[in-house]
């Protein structure tokens, strides 16, 4: 399906969700509760397929956190991406995906790395770039270091 | 065995771990593998990352869109033109620059030539984990001739940053096009010593198949892209499904091979080096004349909103996700980088082979450390 298809797709599919649009893709705002039944719908319904998560990140939007999904299918080529905002920014939590992509162990293990952000259900989840005792979580946009030097 | 002193089955063994690198040969860097061992079995395989990790991300929140180019040279450095490629890719498309058509097919020269220094030094490097020395000098031979090109014409060897939006850095020397020939004219003469060596070697061969089956189902849900999946498959090439720059224009052939295993990767790469001859083959008798690249505003910014462009790579899909708040600077540069999820792919194939059989597995998937830590 081309955007506007998929857009209306997702208009029509998920009506009590918000769809909106980049640049490039069609965008789905979802809460942390209904993740995974509408990932592992959009991944197994016939007329999405979307089986190829190719990118996972976060971004900080200060005070909240937006939760990013890049999702593709490599029967019909199409994208979109899929948006969590998670308010609590002192203990941010959302369930892995794990279950469904096995290639978000590592994507989440950055993201626990730099936003700080937990995912419950993650095989390992570790700081995989950072040591353990580091202080703080580096792309956060209130992150301190005095180490930073500004020219 | 009438007898045995043991029976086999009061045999106990013990497993062990063992650490390989940061500074190990095989892991191509600063990687380090833990290996979880039984004898010479595999039991798990956990990569720690983070010796390179610069925060590149990071940084690019506090540069301008123009300067974030020079950062991704060190990403991936060897192919340093496709990651400048992506990221101008980005900022034209968000900021709608048009770019000259000289500098599109100078784009695609460059990006393909990239593509064949990187599979010489893979092939190199994997000749040699598996344990040919020989080939190693042969890669760096024939590779070395292409990055004297690059430095001729972009000043620089490794980490060029000669494509920048609007186009490229500079015109390609007057030379640029007859010596690229004699180079294309020797190249195919070194590829027949590559199959001479190693391709129809018979310890090779053993070494490589039917080891480290990588599945199409399993490359999917590890987000393999690049030789890496196309081995197992996957039809999965940028240049093909989602074009850029004109590559729609051109005819090559999308190298797929349903062997999933460590030779079929070795095969996918051996061929993709043909199909990027074969491309700038295409390019050198008609490269357009004109301007090699728009002039730009010394600012550049970008309108609010959110922006992915992804690139073929030599390992895989490479892209960018940018983040922009209507400001000179992005608000949050994300880099997909290939060689990050295809990490994920070496303990499914590992585990239950020999430990040697890690070296083969690593380097067929061909890693880069820093573009994984970036």
């Amino acid at each position: 399906m081309i955007k506007e298809e998929l857009k209306h797709y997702l208009e029509q599919t998920f009506p009590n969700s918000k769809v909106d649009e980049t640049f490039d893709f069609p965008v789905l705002f979802i809460t942390k509760e209904e993740l995974i039944p509408v990932m592992k719908q959009l991944r197994d319904a016939p007329e999405t397929k979307f089986n190829f998560l190719f990118c996972e990140t976060a971004v900080d939007r200060n005070p909240e956190f937006e939760m990013v999904y890049h999702l593709s299918s490599t029967y019909y080529h199409h994208d979109m991406m899929v948006k969590v905002v998670l308010e609590d920014r002192e203990n941010p939590v959302i369930e892995s995906v794990y279950s469904l992509w096995e290639a978000a162990d590592l994507y989440e293990d950055e993201i626990y790395d730099l936003f700080g952000i937990r995912f419950t259900n993650h095989p390992n989840l570790r700081r995989i770039f950072l040591t353990e005792e580091w202080v703080g979580y580096p792309l956060r946009k209130d992150y301190q270091d005095d180490r930073i030097i500004s020219l | 065995m009438e007898n045995p002193i043991v029976t086999p089955s009061e045999l106990k063994t013990e497993e062990f771990v063992v650490n390989i690198g940061p500074q190990h040969p095989a892991t191509h860097g600063v990687l380090r593998v833990e290996a979880t061992l039984d004898g010479e079995i595999i039991k798990d395989v956990l990569p720690h990352l983070g010796y390179i990790h610069r925060g590149i991300e990071k940084m690019t929140e506090s540069l301008g869109y123009k300067q974030s180019i020079f950062l991704t040279s060190r990403m991936d450095y060897l192919s340093a033109h496709i990651n400048n490629h992506v990221c101008a890719l980005a900022i034209e498309k968000a900021a709608q620059i048009e770019v000259p058509a000289r500098a599109k097919a100078i784009r695609i020269i460059m990006d393909e030539l990239q593509r064949l220094t990187s599979h010489e030094l893979w092939w190199g490097s994997c000749a040699m984990d598996i344990g040919a020395v020989t080939p190693f000098f042969l890669a760096f031979r024939d590779r070395e001739r292409i990055l004297e090109l690059f430095e001729q014409n972009t000043g620089n060897r490794l980490t060029m940053s000669y494509i920048i939006p609007g186009g490229v850095m500079n015109d390609v020397r007057p030379d640029f096009v007859p010596k690229l020939k004699a180079l294309i004219k020797s190249i195919k003469e070194y590829r027949k010593e590559y199959d001479q060596l190693i391709t129809g070697n018979f310890i090779f061969q053993h070494r490589t198949q039917g080891i480290g089956i990588l599945s199409k189902e399993q490359a999917i849900s590890l987000g393999c892209t690049g030789p890496t999946a196309r081995a197992s498959g996957l039809s999965c090439d940028i240049r093909k499904l989602y074009p850029y720059d004109g590559y729609e224009k051109l005819d090559f052939k999308e190298v797929i091979d349903y062997g999933c295993d460590n030779w079929a990767r070795y095969v996918v790469r051996m061929e993709e080096m043909n199909q990027s001859i074969h491309i700038i083959e295409q390019l050198l008798d008609n490269l357009p004349t004109g301007d090699y690249r728009t002039k730009l505003k010394g600012v550049l910014k970008l309108p609010a909103g959110e922006y992915y462009q992804r690139v073929e790579s030599a390992r895989g899909e490479l892209g960018v996700y940018i983040v922009s708040d209507g400001g000179a600077k992005p608000y949050r540069m994300k880099f997909r980088t290939p060689c990050y999820s295809n990490l994920g792919a070496v303990k499914p194939i590992s585990v239950g082979m020999k430990i040697a059989d890690l070296m083969a597995n690593m380097a067929t998937i061909d890693l880069v450390i820093p573009d994984m830590d970036r």
